[in-house]
């Protein structure tokens, strides 16, 4: 299988609260401190992106926001705009107005429509822009799958025309494992692993994209190593720990519980781990991100999460 | 009227001045439960419902959109689709208790919803099997992502006003703005109305295309091509039959919505991004006069990681691990076996500490968040991390009694 970083367009996703912006900013910050020129996009413009790299806002227009890494906001309608513009030669800005207004319509009520313009926006950066790679923060899982079938659905329905034209040359794109990939973030507890498999299996049955890897975040240090926890297990006796208490000057209760909270928390995560692991395709790549006990965002924590996510691909 | 017993008065007033969650559940008829994702909104909702149908001896609905498989088993709905479904005696008997009231379930079938929809506001059965088989149709309904919002929605005034519950809790999809389902039943009504709408369907009426609608016509049939516009205006056409019942029973989903009966349960966790986004959202709905009642906060970490005491102690115990270790041996067995060892358990102390330290700033990065929040509901309610995965009703009402008073 290809690996992640050797493909041009990866689509980055995730069930909400799992750290997909997260991975996808310092997915694109590690492939652009490798050398390449990198563009990541935001699917749902939130203007969340620009925190990871402590930038200002995103927009339709790319800017560099890290050396070789430029970033941009998705914008249905300034899409269209582009489009229209390459596409048919229409040059009256002024004109575009009812036409956008007409066509955002048309877009909302017409299943694929505004999914082809943003979509096809990234496969024509991929084709024709400057990179060597194109990451894309894109919807939760929840609606990645209408996203990435939309040229195969309005080629279903659309028989002639430009977005027909269109539509070929995009699925031909997305369906190169070569070229183009998905990565699915999830952490280890029960509802992102079970949306994780049932993800991987919808992307399988209703798309032509490839699943390229799923990461694994927030996982938990372990805490003891086999041995240890016994001597965890007899300090915790009532009589190691009143000498304790008095050793340390203090409660030690809370300390010792914290840890066997850590424990738990652990081990509950590799239930869900190994379930992961077994609905998954083997050939899938399971990369594992550290949960971090610092900040939750902010260029220190990309810069460090795009640091575990180089040692778990080898670099 | 007689004097009341001043003692009673005074608690009674008592009461009314700090609502809690149970209040809000018994004075309300909708609880609407939103917030970002991955937060514990479907747990939330469930719980609450369940606590209602314990302790009120109310009949209650928990509307559900996407539930985790084994909290679907639980409350009976593996396999079940649109229809209401009452939650079995025995799933309460294995939890422990007996429930003064009834708790039903219901998961949300987006394309069922819709074709229910359809076949109730279509003029006649002819109009309606048009539709159901517009192949346009077929991918609004099931893949259309914004459907989903109106339909919750839409699904929620139609059990409501079958008046058959004295409770009903739903939980919200998962959007992409965790606004957008606020919007969708006045969107939907924008959609019907709009002037776009009708230069879709007049050329196939009375090829009428006047100077203003040209430029759309001609862009389009280059772009989407005639035959895929003509499917459009089909549609289109077909669903204009039931523009008025749409329009008038969306304006409804609206009112029902700002009803005083309705409140809104904002459901989130302690980190910053999530927060940030259910911050907002409690302001949206402030803004737009809504009612807010409740703030549920999730998988908070327990009390006990932030004491000054814990943080020196475990200072000390990293500070002086091999000296802790070397004292405590004896008692922990023989300096030969494992346990007896001290660089043994100088790690182990060392390991603990740490961990406690790790913890303890998140933990106090939580209550810095918390006592930073910039909203006030009338309920602030916090719900400790739980070690395990919640997917029964015992897990349920654990969460639920946490939330509760």
């Amino acid at each position: 299988m290809t690996p992640v970083l050797d493909r041009k367009l990866v689509f980055v996703t995730g069930k909400g609260g799992t750290g997909k912006t997260t991975v996808a900013s310092a997915l694109a910050l590690l492939a652009s401190s490798r050398g390449k020129k990198v563009l990541i996009c935001e699917m749902d413009a939130k203007g969340e992106l620009a925190g990871y790299y402590e930038s200002p806002p995103t927009a339709f227009k790319e800017k560099e926001v890290q050396p070789g890494l430029f970033a941009m906001a998705m914008d249905t309608e300034a899409a269209l705009r582009e489009y229209l513009r390459m596409q048919l030669h229409i040059p009256i800005v002024g004109r575009i107005g009812p036409v956008a207004k007409a066509f955002d319509f048309l877009a909302t009520a017409a299943p694929g429509v505004r999914e082809i313009l943003t979509v096809g926006k990234l496969c024509f950066e991929v084709r024709d822009g400057p990179w060597d790679l194109v990451v894309v923060d894109a919807p939760a899982t929840g609606h990645i799958v209408g996203q990435l079938a939309a040229p195969q659905a309005v080629n279903g329905l659309v028989k002639v025309g430009m977005i027909r034209n269109q539509t070929d040359w995009m699925l031909e794109m997305l369906s190169d494992p070569a070229t183009t990939g998905l990565l699915a973030v999830c952490t280890p507890e029960e509802m992102p692993v079970t949306e994780t498999i049932e993800l991987a299996d919808r992307v399988r049955e209703e798309t032509t994209v490839q699943l390229a890897a799923v990461v694994v975040n927030r996982v938990l240090p372990e805490l003891f190593g086999r041995q240890e926890e016994a001597v965890f297990d007899a300090l915790t006796a009532s009589g190691p720990l009143a000498a304790l208490d008095g050793l340390v000057d203090g409660d030690a209760g809370p300390v010792l519980e914290a840890a066997r909270l850590a424990v738990t928390m652990r081990r509950t995560r590799s239930t869900h781990l190994e379930r992961l692991r077994k609905g998954i395709d083997p050939d899938v790549p399971l990369l594992y991100l550290p949960y971090l006990f610092t900040r939750s965002h902010g260029l220190r924590t990309t810069r460090q999460v795009a640091g575990s996510l180089a040692e778990e691909l080898g670099f | 009227m007689a004097p009341r017993n001043p003692r009673t008065a005074k608690r009674a007033e008592a009461d009314v001045a700090a609502p809690t969650m149970e209040s809000l559940l018994a004075t309300k008829e909708i609880v609407v439960a939103c917030g970002p994702g991955g937060v514990g909104k479907t747990t939330t909702a469930a719980a609450s419902a369940l606590m209602a149908a314990v302790n009120h001896g109310s009949k209650v609905l928990v509307l559900t959109v996407d539930p985790a498989k084994r909290l679907a088993n639980a409350l009976g709905l593996d396999g079940i689709g649109n229809t209401e479904h009452r939650v079995p005696d025995a799933a309460f008997k294995a939890a422990g208790v007996k429930p003064r009231g009834e708790l039903w379930a219901a998961m949300l079938d987006t394309k069922e919803s819709w074709d229910s929809l359809i076949a109730q506001h279509a003029p006649d059965a002819q109009t309606r099997d048009e539709i159901l088989a517009n192949p346009l149709y077929q991918n609004i309904a099931g893949r259309f992502i914004q459907s989903h919002d109106y339909i919750a929605m839409e699904r929620l005034y139609e059990i409501h006003s079958t008046g058959e519950y004295d409770l009903i809790v739903v939980d919200t999809p998962p959007t992409r703005n965790a606004l957008d389902f606020l919007d969708a039943p006045e969107r939907l009504a924008d959609f019907f109305s709009s002037r776009l709408l009708r230069w879709l369907i007049v050329p196939y009426r009375s090829k009428l295309i006047n100077v203003a609608t040209k430029p759309f016509y001609q862009i389009s049939d280059r772009v989407l091509g005639t035959e895929f516009m003509g499917d459009i205006s089909e549609f289109f056409i077909l669903f204009q039959t039931m523009y008025d019942g749409f329009v008038e029973r969306s304006k409804a989903v609206g009112r029902l919505l700002s009803d005083r009966r309705t409140t809104f349960v904002v459901v989130s966790t302690l980190e910053a991004t999530p927060l940030r986004e259910a911050e907002f959202f409690a302001e949206q709905l402030t803004e737009r006069k809504l009612h807010l009642g409740a703030i549920v906060l999730n998988k908070v970490l327990p009390d006990y990681l932030r004491g000054r005491a814990g943080t020196k102690v475990a200072e000390a115990m990293k500070d002086r691990s091999e000296d802790i270790a070397a004292a405590l041996a004896p008692s922990l067995g023989p300096t030969s076996g494992a346990l007896g060892d001290p660089a043994q358990i100088a790690r182990v102390l060392t390991e603990v500490a740490d961990s406690y330290l790790n913890f303890q700033i998140v933990a106090l990065r939580e209550m810095e968040e918390r006592s930073s929040l910039a909203v006030a509901p009338e309920v602030l309610a916090t719900v400790p991390f739980f070690d395990t995965d919640i997917y029964d009703l015992s897990g349920l009402l654990r969460l639920g009694e946490q939330i509760w008073a």
